[in-house]
């Protein structure tokens, strides 16, 4: 069994792949792969909307697949290959999801959309954007108050058509 | 939150000094961490179980279905063994929480859950009696706002339901649980896994701290389901929102048809009490019947006379009968 | 044409990769921590509070409480609470602000939160149901008592009469982003990053705080994560931020957490609203009376006003309305998506249909029976109106006069659909924007406009296009930043009127100087080639939007000779599952008389996010006090719930627009759309329901207790349904 320090309380070397890059940091247990992104690497994509899983902002993609960033501490991520908004887009070409939530207006004030984009990408690669009532279902872990729900499954339903083939 | 110490454990030999306060286990994490932001919690040290080998897998060997108790509510529902002869699990594992939360929710976690009940979920410090948050303060939920709250095996110190959608399918399906503990492995049926607040007081326990018949440091490491040829499941959730939401009422059935009528059947109703609540009775009264929606609620009157709903949650015992028909039909095909 | 096209919103791209800045992403160096410790009561006097063993947390700082904040100037409108926490030991409300810390990290900050122990003496909370009843306020925007003709003739002549009570909860706004604010001090001048739907509200209220000339107080904010009008007014946190920040030394940040968002902002108040109806026989309405309560906190006074709805609603020669407040021990309700007409029109639309049931008169025709030409209590004329044509439109694309011959059951749903008329009040409010066409032809607009997801930056471009005669694509905005001439509010529905009309204004002006060299006042303008001949850096316009003698706005057409509403034709079918009891949406058509349309690809996003706002409401939003403790029970998203994307079929919702051009609302033909989505459609739902299922519901949300049980325990307890 991996032992930490004996005094128990002080900080973990983690290391871990973030958007492609091999990121190495001393953290406290208690700091959620959340905080870590946005507080001590500034990757603010990633929002913070209830901190108790309940909203979705937070989702990142942890090896593939989608999960709350605010109920992952960030050293059980050790090791893990981890996606965020910012490593949606690489080199500066828009995800076909991100076009396709543009043209179809499926967004609003903003601020679940990084959660909806990372959501959607990962809802289409386990093969869930079929129908619009199964991405209505598999996008129900992002809340919007906005409200562009018709938007959004219209945006992940184009998306996945394009990148289908 | 406070911070705590964090240990992987590499074998869930390693787990076992775990004792469910000082030191907790995590693995998908999704409950604990909200335990430690209330105040429900507050562990020294958490051991990690998320790295066991083997605990994972979801095997089907000759007569049963095995499920690691690691495996993810989305591995799970969507694994075509599942979905062949477990149905209702499949159904309840993908109607629980959000995608995102299933992601990493184990089986083995999620039937551990706690209570919904809104006054137990409060930030610390509690401005009200709950019995389960700090013993001997009271039940707030008893006379309070209890729409969402027990109808079967509640006593006065505390009303709560358990909120997994899984154990109810497991129960209805005669499932058992396999559990490695300080002494070793030992299994029980699903079914006998947690406790009501009645059950508990009957043996003398804390009606309202008594939940399961876990013991310090035991890990769930596995479920067995039985695979019976001919056997019918189905698993109905209801709330109202259409997703993400805990159920007010669910329903699990097991059916096994003759020539068109009911040969064997396990109807178990989640959300009502601290336990998946079987109605046996009904069971008894429906087998050799048809298992049409009239004939159903019909025979669901004796069972369902048990309740003993609370000031506010007295529409259940309809919502009840009404999930467990839909859940039939369903079952048996008559509603896709 | 620039106006009237659909257009991808300019800032999407900021949105749709997570480079949009919201308050809390900013970390300006040496940043600290802060966190707000509540009260756990919602009355007493702090006797003593306890921070020793928060203050030994490793990396907190400080911990502040009444005994050491400062004074702080009197604060009034914008901030929305005058009893200012951390300035008196005496509590209003349960989570008032008792403590503030401030820490290195936040997991330290969060750490101390429990830790800090209030000794209270508690005193007994006014709950809602039975708090303080209080006339409404009278002098503002919104009349809080009025009657014209004479109500008790015209009852005891009317054939038919209902009188029925309508309740709706204390509900939250719940935006994705709580609200969070950074503030930084140089010597004397304050930079808060803030979310707020009106930068130059904080500005205003901190020059109060502060006694700061408003010169000194920048805002910047160009991403809010929703508003709804929880960031219209300045809340308690705001100000102890900045004036931490200042204590400190060292920029401060504070997030609030879901938790708070039920404590520390306000909430749409608990609305009892009593409607009486008097009609002749073939449905002609002879008087109408409408009587409403809603609760405000104890210091400060929320006026929601519904009965403003039977005000400017239909044609009735007597109409009486009265109004009252009931002050709890709650915090201070504020706006919320839609005020006024949105519990009003829940009761007041729900009543008209039951009239119509009365009367066996199809609810649609009583609408057009009672068509208001004219505003109904003064007889101005209206500045534009086209909801005739949006009824027939709405109901024809519906299929509502064909309904009887719809299935009424599809499975295990049982079918049933109901109708109701949409409308709001047109808030107006002063505007200010700056033109800059730059030498190589290339146009830059100015102003202060905030963003809470309303597309109103890409409106202001098109309007900006329009008046010059160029191409959208050459026009950009900067905004979000006091330094950038005063826009206005972006709440009431108003700012595309507003900033739309001062931008035409600035472009105008702009124009005008070009004119020297050639450039002709209508048509389109070659800007590059103007530029060149003008020889320049740059060529500014200034405009603004304001109103006679100052006047801070102009509500419902005041201060013009006209009256000001904007309407619409809802039509909704529901399926009820009779056997769970839970309601599902299956269409909604509705068609809008709302002005000119600036930009249809988030016009149509507006409306549909206003009626899935209507579908929370009527099926699933509460914030329920608890009633022996004076609290919200459940602070959260897991336990109280709003509108997922499951709850809304993908197709169902068909909104569309009559086309209109307003001349006196705005310089661009516009009025406001933003809100009246969200009016009528609870009703809608509510008549459906009684349509399918012959239960009538009188509260909202309607649950599946109200259909497997007909006479469900009230969930709001001890309300007096009569005066």
């Amino acid at each position: 069994m991996h032992v930490s320090p004996a005094d128990g309380k002080a900080p973990h070397r983690v290391q871990f792949r973030i958007n492609g890059r091999q990121i190495s940091a001393e953290l406290e247990a208690r700091v959620t792969l959340l905080d870590f992104l946005r507080d001590r690497l500034h990757l603010t994509g990633t929002k913070k909307g209830c901190n108790e899983g309940a909203c979705g902002t937070c989702t990142v993609l942890v090896d593939g697949k989608r999960m709350n960033s605010c109920l992952t501490l960030a050293v059980q991520c050790a090791g893990r290959d981890i996606t965020t908004i910012e490593g949606v887009a690489l080199s500066g070409e828009l995800h076909p999801v991100q076009e396709a939530f543009m043209s179809h207006d499926a967004f609003q004030c903003g601020y679940c959309t990084p959660g909806q984009v990372v959501s959607a990408i990962a809802c289409i690669a386990e093969g869930h954007a079929t129908d619009a009532d199964s991405v209505r279902e598999w996008m129900s872990g992002n809340i919007c108050r906005c409200s562009a729900y018709p938007q959004i499954t219209a945006a992940v339903l184009d998306a996945a058509r394009k990148m289908g083939g | 939150m406070r911070n705590f110490d964090y240990a992987v454990a590499s074998r869930v030999e390693d787990a076992v000094v775990a004792d469910g306060a000082n030191t907790m286990p995590i693995a998908g994490g999704t409950e604990l961490l909200n335990w430690f932001r209330l105040g429900i919690a507050a562990a020294d040290r958490v051991i990690d179980i998320g790295r066991i080998d083997g605990l994972s897998s979801i095997e089907i060997e000759a007569d049963r279905l095995t499920v690691g108790a690691l495996a993810t509510l989305n591995e799970i529902g969507e694994h075509r063994s599942v979905r062949e002869h477990a149905l209702a699990l499949s159904q309840a594992c993908l109607a629980a929480a959000s995608p995102q939360v299933r992601n990493r929710a184990t089986l083995g976690g999620n039937v551990l859950q706690k209570t919904r009940c809104a006054y137990f979920r409060a930030e610390a410090p509690l401005p009200w009696g709950c019995n389960k948050r700090v013993p001997g303060s009271g039940c707030a939920a008893r006379d309070g706002l209890n729409e969402r709250h027990a109808i079967f095996g509640w006593t006065d110190a505390c009303v709560a339901t358990q909120p997994s959608d899984p154990v109810v399918a497991l129960a209805a399906l005669d499932a058992t649980v396999e559990i490695h503990g300080r002494d070793g492995r030992r299994t029980l049926p699903v079914a006998d896994l947690h406790l009501t607040q009645e059950e508990a007081a009957s043996e003398g326990l804390d009606a309202a701290c008594s939940e399961t018949r876990l013991r310090p440091g035991d890990i769930i490491v596995a479920y067995h389901v039985p695979i019976r040829r001919g056997l019918r499941s189905a698993y109905i959730k209801v709330r109202e929102r259409a997703s993400y939401e805990y159920a007010l009422v669910s329903a699990a059935v097991a059916v096994t048809l003759d020539g068109g009528r009911i040969s064997q059947i396990v109807i178990l109703l989640g959300s009502v009490a601290q336990k998946p609540w079987r109605l046996t009775a009904a069971e008894q009264k429906l087998v050799g019947q048809a298992p049409t929606r009239d004939v159903v609620l019909a025979c669901l009157g004796e069972s369902l006379k048990e309740a003993r709903p609370l000031a506010r949650n007295g529409y259940k015992i309809a919502m009840a009968a009404g999930a467990v028909a839909r859940a039939i039909a369903t079952a048996v095909g008559d509603i896709r | 044409m620039s106006i009237g096209q659909p257009t991808v919103r300019i800032e999407g791209r900021s949105k749709v990769t997570g480079s949009a800045l919201y308050a809390a992403d900013q970390y300006p160096d040496g940043v600290l921590h802060a966190a707000i410790v509540g009260s756990p009561v919602a009355a007493g006097r702090i006797s003593a509070i306890d921070t020793t063993r928060g203050r030994a947390i490793p990396g907190v700082l400080r911990i502040l409480t009444h005994a050491d904040m400062p004074r702080l100037g009197a604060i009034k409108m914008p901030a929305a609470i005058t009893h200012m926490p951390l300035q008196t030991d005496e509590i209003q409300w349960e989570g008032q602000a008792i403590a503030l810390v401030v820490a290195e990290t936040i997991e330290a900050a969060e750490e101390a939160v429990p830790l800090v122990k209030a000794t209270i003496a508690s005193a007994p909370a006014l709950v809602p149901g039975k708090g303080r009843l209080e006339a409404a306020p009278e002098g503002g925007p919104f009349m809080a008592k009025g009657t014209t003709g004479d109500p008790a003739r015209s009852f005891a002549a009317a054939a038919r009469r209902i009188e029925q009570t309508y309740l709706q909860p204390t509900r939250n706004h719940n935006p994705m982003e709580t609200s969070a604010c950074v503030a930084h001090w140089q010597g004397d001048e304050l930079t808060l990053w803030d979310s707020t739907q009106f930068s130059l509200n904080p500005v205003e209220v901190m020059s109060m705080a502060f006694g700061i000339p408003k010169e000194k107080v920048r805002i910047i904010a160009p991403h809010t994560g929703g508003g709804f009008g929880s960031k219209g007014f300045v809340w308690p946190h705001e100000v102890l931020v900045a004036q931490v920040a200042r204590m400190m030394s060292r920029p401060v940040r504070l997030h609030l957490t879901r938790s708070q968002m039920y404590s520390m902002v306000g909430h749409q108040p608990e609305c009892r609203q009593t409607v009486t109806l008097g009609a002749t026989s073939d449905g002609q309405l002879t008087a109408m009376r409408h009587d409403a309560i809603n609760t405000t906190s104890i210091a400060d006074t929320h006026f929601e006003a519904p009965a403003t709805a039977t005000r400017t609603y239909y044609a009735s020669p007597a109409i009486d309305i009265t109004h009252r407040i009931e002050r709890v021990n709650l915090v201070q309700p504020t706006p919320m998506r839609a005020p006024i007409e949105g519990p009003g029109g829940w009761a007041l639309e729900s009543a008209m249909d039951e009239l119509a049931i009365e009367l066996g008169i199809d609810p649609l025709d009583l609408r057009l029976r009672n068509f208001a030409d004219k505003e109904p209590f003064d007889g101005k004329p209206w500045s534009s109106n086209k909801l005739r044509e949006a009824y027939a439109e709405a109901a024809d694309v519906f299929g509502w006069r064909r309904r009887h011959e719809m299935s009424k059951q599809d499975g295990i749903w049982t079918l049933g659909r109901g109708m109701s008329m949409a409308s709001t009040f047109c808030a107006r409010f002063p505007s200010a924007a700056r033109v800059r066409i730059q030498r190589d032809g290339k146009v830059v607009v100015e102003g202060s406009s905030n963003d809470i997801g309303t597309g109103n930056q890409t409106a202001i471009v098109l309007a900006a296009a329009e008046a010059l005669g160029i191409d959208p694509e050459l026009v950009s905005f900067r905004w979000g930043d006091t330094n950038f001439p005063p826009a206005g509010p972006v709440y009431g529905s108003s700012h595309t009127m507003g900033m739309g009309s001062a931008t035409r204004r600035a472009a105008l002006d702009a124009r005008r100087k070009l004119a020297a060299h050639g450039a002709p006042m209508e048509g389109p303008l070659d800007l590059v080639a103007l530029m060149q001949k003008a020889d320049v850096d740059e060529i500014t316009g200034v405009g603004k939007f304001d109103f006679p003698n100052g006047a801070p706005a102009s509500m419902n057409g005041s201060g013009t000779p006209y009256a000001m509403q904007t309407w619409g034709a809802n039509f909704v079918e529901i399926g009820v599952d009779r056997d769970l009891g839970v309601l599902r949406l299956r269409r909604v058509v509705a068609r809008y008389s709302a002005g000119r349309i600036v930009n249809p690809l988030t016009a149509r996003s507006q409306m549909i996010g206003g009626i899935i706002w209507e579908w929370g409401k009527a099926t699933m939003e509460a914030s329920i006090v608890e009633p022996r403790h004076c609290r919200f029970l459940a602070k959260n998203l897991s336990n109280v719930a709003v509108p997922v994307n499951a709850d809304i079929p993908h197709d169902a919702i068909d909104v569309g627009f009559v086309d209109e051009f307003d001349p006196h609302a705005s310089d661009i033909g516009a009025k406001g759309i933003g809100e009246l989505g969200a009016t009528g459609i609870a009703a809608a739902i509510a008549n459906a329901v009684y349509d399918a299922i012959g239960i009538r519901v009188r509260e909202v949300p309607i649950l599946p207790q109200h259909i497997l049980t007909r006479e469900p325990p009230p969930r709001l307890e001890g309300r007096k349904s009569r005066r």
